[in-house]
Parts: structure tokens; sequence; C-alpha cells
């Protein structure tokens, strides 16, 4: 009898990856949502002892054994699931292209992620460029493909699309459009928001907003 | 497809002082595969750099059959799982979860652990209390993680031992340059013991760059 439980919190993107695996894979598993992740004194005692060096979600816990990190548990539900159409490719060179470029998605969103809705000014107009300039690369690798994964939607589809419930949340804290911006870019999430994992998991974009302007609030960020 | 051949060209672009340049360099002569190497220097950067990692512009850079692979932990994984055959020393256990814990250690060491040794070597008086306390705090999950084996990776070099190249030997340089005592037998035995094995592992022995030089290199940092 195969446990499969999933830590994570609503607005999480990394955690949005692990769920959409799970239900491209038709994995079935059991959600439990996090009841606040800023506050280490909020988090669920599971959640804890399943991660106690970064204490964060995503967690997938199979058969009592915690996985953290979300590409690592994505690495980790291909290799235990194996099926006729994997996440990963099975070229290593693909596979290692893929890697590199959530690891670039995934430092960028870091280091200019916050500052698109917590900071203002030159700050927030920097950070904003940053961003752009991120999507365009993207852009760029995706050429004419109709996925990230060529043919099939894959890794790198599941790996980025999440973060783009949060597009209108920056689009008007920061005055810009990401579809003038980059419509090829676009093109690619309305075809990815076609799939049922992807729309199932994927919240509204203006509850995101106003959970976001509630953080602000909650931490007295102008 | 996946094994190695006289044909087959593998180029590594990198920097002898760094620790994950200095990876690909451990992780090929574990596999013992050949390869051509180029020293980058960064405030120069060379033509070839450019157009095989102009995301980054970064070094390591692996070059395989033309096609090239940035980012040195994505590296290890490329490398594992090209030259994979009997003959070949793999890095990573063959069971899921112990693959992902080996994964998630060498994130570890790249996100938490070598950040706060770093910074503790290189903090001003100001900021020095907490970042050693922290780098000592980084020490301690990690001999934690090591437990009683002989390696990260059990009986043989794996990923995390080749990823924690840092730890087995840049951190005594650097902390003998900052007048820190972080790694030590009497703070940390057991991983200062895995140090020990590291360095005098026959092929890691030949991979690493001199002690001296490297030495010389950080202290002359230092001083600007």
């Amino acid at each position: 009898m195969e446990e499969v439980v999933l830590l994570g919190f609503w607005t999480s993107p990394y955690v949005m990856r692990v769920k959409i695996a799970l239900l491209e894979k038709g994995i079935e598993f059991q959600y439990k949502e996090e009841r606040d992740v800023f506050e280490d004194k909020n988090k669920s005692e599971l959640l804890l002892e399943s991660n106690p060096i970064y204490k964060k979600v995503p967690v997938l816990i199979h058969n009592g054994k915690p996985i953290c990190e979300s590409l690592i548990i994505l690495e980790y539900i291909d290799e235990v699931w194996k099926q006729e159409q994997q996440l990963f490719s099975a070229d290593p060179y693909y596979r290692a292209k893929a890697r590199f470029w959530i690891d670039f998605f995934d430092k960028k969103t870091t280091t200019c992620g916050k500052k698109l809705w917590a900071n203002k000014g030159e700050d927030q107009d920097a950070a904003k460029r940053e961003f752009v300039e991120c999507l365009k690369l993207l852009e760029n690798e995706l050429g004419e493909k109709p996925y990230f994964g060529g043919d099939h939607f894959a890794l790198l589809d599941i790996a980025l699309i999440p973060i783009t419930c949060r597009f209108y949340t920056y689009e008007k804290l920061c005055k810009f459009s990401v579809e003038e911006e980059c419509p090829k870019f676009m093109e690619w999430v309305r075809r990815c928001n076609m799939r049922e994992s992807v729309s199932k998991t994927l919240p509204d974009p203006f509850k995101v907003f106003d959970f976001v302007l509630e953080v602000k609030k909650r931490f007295q960020i102008q | 497809m996946a094994s190695s051949s006289d044909n087959e060209e593998v180029r590594v672009l990198g920097k002898w002082a760094s620790p994950f340049s200095n990876r690909i360099d451990l992780a090929l002569k574990l596999k013992g595969v050949p390869y051509k190497y180029s020293e980058e220097d960064l405030a120069n950067k060379s033509l070839d750099l450019l157009k095989y990692n102009p995301v980054h512009k970064k070094v390591p850079v692996l070059v395989h059959n033309g096609n090239s692979i940035a980012e040195s932990l994505v590296i290890l994984e490329y490398i594992d799982e090209v030259w994979n055959n009997n003959n070949n020393h793999a890095f990573l256990p063959q069971d899921p979860y112990h693959r992902a814990l080996a994964r998630f250690w060498c994130k570890t060491l790249d996100d938490k652990i070598l950040p706060a040794i770093w910074n503790a070597c290189w903090s001003d008086e100001k900021g020095r209390e907490k970042a050693v306390e922290e780098a000592l705090e980084a020490l301690k999950i990690l001999q934690d993680e090591l437990k009683d084996k002989k390696f990260f990776g059990g009986e043989t070099i794996g990923l995390v031992d080749i990823a924690a190249n840092f730890i087995g030997y840049w951190v005594s340089i650097l902390q003998e340059i900052a007048g820190l005592e972080l790694l030590t037998i009497e703070k940390f035995p057991k991983l200062y013991e895995w140090s020990q094995e590291y360095i005098n592992h026959p092929v890691i022995k030949e991979g690493l760059p001199p002690r001296d030089e490297l030495f010389a290199f950080f202290k002359a940092s230092a001083k600007k």
C-alpha cells in the first residue's frame, strides 16, 4: 500500500510543481495544507520533523520517508513511478539543460521575486527589469517549440508554470505587462493552462494578489 | 551514446583555485575520463567561455562533443549519467530515496553550508561572532549527516563527497588565513577524520590543487 503525503501551502509555486507532477503521473496523494509558512511557531509538527533544516514546503512523504526541495522531489517521483512518458528526458544532455534552466530561474526569482512586491522605487524597477530579462531568456530557450519539453509537457514546463499565477500581482504592483514584453511566453502559459493538472493546481491570480496585500499589511511593508 | 570512446571530446573550462571548478576535475578523474582543461581568466573572459556559458559567463563549464553544460552540480550529475558502465565509479546509489538524500545534501552544501563558512572566513570584526556561530552550526549538521560512514557515499566517494571538496580541503586553508578554528579534530572529530580520508584518497589527492599555491592565492586576496 503506497502512502503519499504532500505538505504544502496554496501560494507556493514550489508546492505547485509537485502537485502538477503528481497529477500528471496519476499518483494518488493526500495533501496537507500548512496554516502559515512565515513563522516557525505556526508550522506543523509534521513539517518541522520532516524538514528540520529548512522547515519549508513542499515536503513529499512517501511511505513515511520525507523528501525535500521541489526539483529533488520531481526527480524522485520520476524515478519511482516510471511511465512511458517521463517528466525528465532520457538524454543526459537534455536533462542537464532542464536542470540548468530550473537552477537559473530559481536563483532569479529568489533574488528579484520579493523585491517585485515588497520594494518600491529604484529597487523595484531594477527587479522588474531583471525579471523581464529572465523571461526573455526563457522565451528564447522555448523558441518555436510548443513546450520547453518539445512536443510534450515535461519537467521544465512543470517547473516554470507555477510562478505565472503571480504575474497579475507583479504587473499591478510594478506597472508592466508580461504580454507586452514576452508574448510568446504568454502563449506558452495559455497552452499549459489548458492541461487539467495545471488548471486544477494554479490558484486564482486575484486571490494571490489579495494574499500578497495581506502579507504586506501583516509585516508592515509599504 | 552513453559510453566514452577515443573519439569523444571532453573539455573543461575552469579556474584552478575554485572548488566548484575542482569538483569537475575530481569527477572526471574518478571516472577515468580523459579531458582537455583550459584555465579561464575571469577578468578577461575568453570567447569560448562566452560562447559556452552565455547566461552566467562563469566557470566551470563542461563541453562534451560540442554540447556545453554549466553549473557544477548539474555537470556532476551529467558526468555520472553519461559515464555509467560497470567500470566507472558511480556517484549516486541506485535507490531513489538515497539518491534524493544525496541531491539534498549537495544542494544544502551550496545553499547553506559553504556560504556560512565562506562568510565566517571573510567576515569583518563586526559580523564575525555571528558568522562563526552559523559556520559551526553548518558543520554540525554536516557531521550529523556523515554519522559513522567513511564517506558520505558510504564505503566509496559519492556525489556529496565530491561536492564537499570545499569542506575537505579549502576550509583548512581559509580558516588558517582568517585565524579561525572551524573544522578541527576537537570540534568535529568525525568530519575531520572524513577530511583526512578524503584528501588522502589516491584519486582525490592527485586532483586537488597544491596546498601552498592555494594558500598563497587566498592570502593575497585577504590582503586586498
